[in-house]
């Protein structure tokens, strides 16, 4: 490496642009801060020399000047950004409503948003957070993060622990704050150093030449915020493994009892009782809103015991199931056990667990019963042999019936919201089928000549709850990542490095000073330090075209 | 109720002394001192003014915190108001820190454009649905709305900048650009004097129109403009609508919202178009002179300082308090709702304008631009988001 030796006899790296002791402008050196046409110095880095702005040869030379430009690092989010936004204008996959004609995307866009909703679908933004594009963005953003913070750290840190007290004058005279005064008195220097001091500056006396620093540790802010943003995307890659994050939706009805998916056969839920509630009417202070916007749920609330099963090594023997948690499960308050949480996270009211049914003769006023037979809904058979010699075969089931364009019944879903039969009806000793339609509200005979008729006589409805769960171990990860953000920002933002260069010159001397941020700030302290003193104020700079 | 009685009267006060503190700022502008470090006896009236109307919004908010049994920060009345609150607060802070009395001439008409237009909004105490129901709904929204606050310093400090700086005496981008942002001003105020009046004349058109199967009312304040689509009007004897709103236009109430909007452009417009009459220059060129006496540099500082100390304050809650909360509910922390994405694309945002400002030649009037559309981007999350976007789908 070609080190530089400076006149004040420091030896600098090679790329130095101001001389990390005593700061005067290394020339040839100057263009790489483009200092050389202005009259202040950039002290963004304090002139040191960066890999970036040094070595520009290899391949690996260019890759790393261009991940640490922070031009290509603004780019980068702004890219971010933009894409971030395109996200919004339509919904995204995940998002489109339940009541949608069809939630197929290939439909759902052009049939919504019409040539928009097309091209939106075509260019994949339907799930643009998740496209390798966006993905490659974001893990672009994290090499640049990288990438600059090790090409400014580094140098940096060495710079600010070098430097010296006495600094070269065009040093000093290129700060953007800056005085000469003619003439100072001992004492006036003597209460100078006193009130830097009592500012809770550092003070450096080196033969007379005077540093007055503060809040250094400032400068490391933006580099731990990068830490911690580093953090938050490594835990990101995390969260995408199966060992740090898995996740389950459970349906589970009133009543049921079901191993809980994901837990490895580990652990059991019953769902005692689902409630879902509502605001009073009535409730004076909400009266008036309710009245305009409707019914406002007030509570969603799955009551469950959750199991542990206390021996899983032998397959397919039943295990015994241990209560360990007995939880009324809401919004805003999932159970927690063993590193599993499980969220309310949707409900379905009114399905139904059986229906049950009664035979007579079609024209008997009276429906006088022949037969009987329910059918358990979570688990219709095909056929029912029945007390009387009735036999009842289900020839078509639709648990959630409707008819479709053509007119066609179907079933919307295959939860038992709206149970539709049909039904063969044999009656005792006879193989020859009656032909019956039954559904709520609907009773139809096919053939219009059936001598038996069947009829609802009760039902037994349930409710179902949706369950979520996860077992999130990247959880701490992202908490800590958010953590270090945090710190590093307030720690740049909230203090800010100061220092004030005093160096005599004849009978008077020369102030200088140098703020990261806050100029306002600092002004006001050289105000303070200088007061009743013949010391001139320091005139900003600060050139116009900036 | 008594104390809901109170609690409006109490905001009302505020608005009032933020008025009247607004004025007192005003009359700062004689204040030939360029330097900061006394401030004037009108300044002191003003910022003692303005603390008692803060103080005032605080009553009017604890009051309305328990007569609804939650904090008054569930709806859009409530969240606007109370981010003006916040606005006002961040402009005290500031102001105790440079001492510039002309920040308020400035920062509080706004704020009480922005109070004003949340009172546009159904005032009635809703009830707080299942996933609002969390300690970190006040944690997530108080410090939102102070972060937002503080960068609202910094746009307001930003405007300052541009209405000083961008030479008046041609026609240029950068003038007409500067009246856009006026002229935005005057659509706000042009929303709230269209629907004041109509409020008080008890205006109502109700239409129905389908949905799917069913058939969906929706009511006006405003005389109609644009209907639903295939809606028919069944109030007698007000205005027929003059076409229907595109069918793209979705979400719940979409063709009335579309409405207000058309009514805001022409009251706005027109209230510009008068303005400009009246005053035969450019609004940004008639406030210039105003600002003759008000260093650009500090304007810069202001608006860079508050930049700086808003954006920690909005991480904090615009993103991990929200994460945190949104866990809690839904169990993920990050879903990509459009709210969130908002959230993301304000803090990406302040992100670069902190990166441009390390770079020479982002300083001054390029900040201030940014600082201005920084903010925008706020309001688009607060308005645009929730009305229009968010519309699409709802929570839980
Ligand atoms: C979303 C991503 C990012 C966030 C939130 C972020 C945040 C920050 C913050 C808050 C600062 C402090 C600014 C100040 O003190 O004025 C900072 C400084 C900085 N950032 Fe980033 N940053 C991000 C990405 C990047 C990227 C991709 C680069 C790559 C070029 C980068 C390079 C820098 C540099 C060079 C500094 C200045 C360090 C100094 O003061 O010497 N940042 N960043």
């Amino acid at each position: 490496m070609n080190k530089i030796k400076c006149e004040c006899g420091h030896i600098n790296p090679e790329g130095t642009v101001l001389c990390e002791a005593c700061g005067k402008p290394i020339e040839g050196n100057q263009h790489i801060d483009g200092n050389d046409n202005k009259k202040l110095l950039n002290m963004r880095y304090d002139g040191t020399a960066r890999r970036s702005q040094t070595y520009n040869k290899s391949i690996i030379d260019k890759i790393w000047s261009f991940f640490s430009s922070v031009k290509v690092g603004v780019w980068l989010i702004v890219l971010a950004l933009i894409a971030s936004m395109l996200g919004t204008i339509f919904p995204q996959q995940q998002f489109i409503p339940q009541n949608a004609v069809s939630r197929d995307p290939a439909i759902y866009y052009e049939d919504q948003f019409g040539i928009f909703g097309l091209i939106y679908y075509q260019l994949g933004f339907y799930e643009l957070y998740s496209s390798w594009w966006y993905l490659i963005l974001i893990a672009l953003i994290g090499v640049s993060l990288v990438i600059c913070s090790l090409d400014r750290f580094v140098p940096l840190y060495k710079a600010l622990k070098r430097q010296k007290a006495k600094r070269h004058e065009t040093f000093l005279n290129r700060q953007r704050l800056y005085s000469e005064t003619e003439t100072v008195t001992d004492e006036e220097m003597e209460q100078v150093k006193g009130i830097l001091k009592r500012q809770r500056y550092k003070v450096t006396d080196e033969n007379g030449h005077i540093l007055a620093e503060k809040g250094r540790f400032s400068r490391w802010g933006p580099y731990v915020n990068h830490i911690g943003l580093i953090i938050i995307l490594l835990a990101a890659i995390l969260r995408s493994t199966p060992f740090m994050y898995t996740d389950e939706y459970i349906w589970i009805r009133e009543g049921e009892q079901t191993v809980i998916p994901g837990t490895n056969g580990e652990y059991y839920i019953k769902n005692e009782d689902f409630i879902m509630e509502t605001y009073d009417e009535n409730d004076e202070r909400f009266k008036e809103a309710i009245e305009q916007e409707g019914m406002v749920p007030s509570n969603y609330q799955t009551d469950v015991i959750i199991y542990k099963a206390s021996d899983t090594s032998i397959p397919g023997a039943k295990p015994e199931l241990e209560p360990i948690i007995n939880k009324s499960i809401q919004m805003n308050n999932p159970a927690k056990f063993d590193g599993y949480t499980l969220h309310q996270s949707g409900y379905q009211l009114n399905e139904f667990r059986s229906m049950s049914f009664k035979i007579h003769k079609t024209d008997d006023p009276d429906e006088e019963i022949l037969d009987s037979f329910t059918i358990d809904l979570t688990d219709p058979k095909s056929e029912y042999e029945l007390e009387n010699g009735f036999r009842v075969e289900i020839d078509q089931y639709f648990p959630d019936y409707e008819l479709d364009d053509n007119g066609i019944p179907v079933s919307k879903t295959d939860n038992p919201k709206n149970p539709a039969f049909v039904l063969f009806i044999y009656p005792p000793s006879s193989d020859d089928a009656e032909v019956s339609f039954l559904g709520i509200g609907k009773n139809i005979d096919a053939t219009g000549e059936n001598d038996y008729k069947a009829s609802i006589t009760d039902f037994e409805l349930y409710d179902v709850s949706g369950l979520q769960l996860q077992k999130d171990y990247t959880l701490p990860f992202f908490g800590l990542g958010a953590a270090i953000f945090m710190i590093g920002v307030i720690q740049g933002m909230y203090w800010q490095h100061r220092r004030i260069w005093i160096s005599p010159k004849g009978n008077g001397l020369l102030l200088a000073a140098h703020t990261n941020k806050n100029w306002f700030g600092i002004s006001k302290d050289i105000e303070k330090i200088i007061e009743n003193t013949n010391i001139k104020m320091v005139k900003d700079q600060q050139e116009l075209d900036e | 109720m008594d104390l809901l009685n109170l609690s409006s009267t109490m905001l009302y006060t505020a608005f009032l002394l933020y008025l009247a503190a607004t004025f007192f700022f005003g009359a700062t502008i004689r204040d030939k001192r360029t330097d900061n470090k006394k401030v004037g006896k009108a300044g002191n009236i003003g910022i003692t003014l303005t603390i008692i109307g803060f103080a005032a919004q605080l009553v009017y908010f604890i009051t309305r915190w328990i007569a609804g049994g939650h904090a008054p920060v569930g709806n859009m009345f409530e969240f606007i108001t109370f981010l003006g609150m916040s606005m006002i607060l961040a402009f005290i802070i500031i102001y105790f820190i440079y001492k510039l009395s002309f920040l308020g001439l400035f920062a509080l008409p706004i704020v009480m454009v922005i109070i004003a237009y949340g009172s546009m909004f159904p005032t009635e105490i809703a009830p707080l649905v299942p996933t609002l129901q969390s300690h970190w709904l006040y944690i997530h929204v108080t410090t939102v709305a102070l972060g937002q606050g503080i960068l609202f310093i910094s746009m307001a400090a930003g405007l300052m900048y541009l209405i000083k700086q961008i030479d008046q005496t041609v026609r240029s981008k950068k003038n007409i650009w500067l009246e856009v942002v006026i002229y935005t001003l005057f659509l706000f105020i042009g929303f709230i004097v269209i629907t004041s009046t109509f409020s008080l004349l008890n205006y109502s058109a109700t239409f129905e129109y389908p949905v799917g199967t069913n058939v969906a009312t929706s009511e006006y304040n405003l005389p109609a403009i644009t209907s639903p689509k295939d809606g028919t009007l069944i109030t007698e004897g007000v205005m027929e609508p003059l076409f229907e709103t595109p069918t793209w236009m979705q979400g719940a109430d979409a063709a009335k919202k579309f409405n207000t909007v058309i009514w805001s452009f022409l009251t706005g417009t027109i209230l510009y178009g008068l303005v400009r009459l009246i005053i035969r220059k450019r609004v940004g060129a008639k406030l210039q002179p105003l600002l003759k006496n008000v260093k650009a540099d500090l304007l810069d500082e202001i608006m860079y300082r508050s930049v700086t100390i808003g954006f920690p304050v909005f991480t904090l809650g615009g993103l991990i308090f929200a994460a945190i909360w949104a866990q809690e509910a839904w169990g993920r922390f990050w879903g990509w709702d459009p709210k969130e994405v908002w959230a993301l694309v304000t803090w990406l945002f302040y992100a670069a304008f902190l990166h441009l400002r390390i770079s020479r030649g982002w300083h001054g009037e390029r900040s201030a631009w940014l600082a201005v559309i920084g903010f925008a981007i706020i309001m688009f999350n607060l308005i645009v988001v929730n009305l229009v976007i968010a519309g699409l789908h709802s929570y839980a």
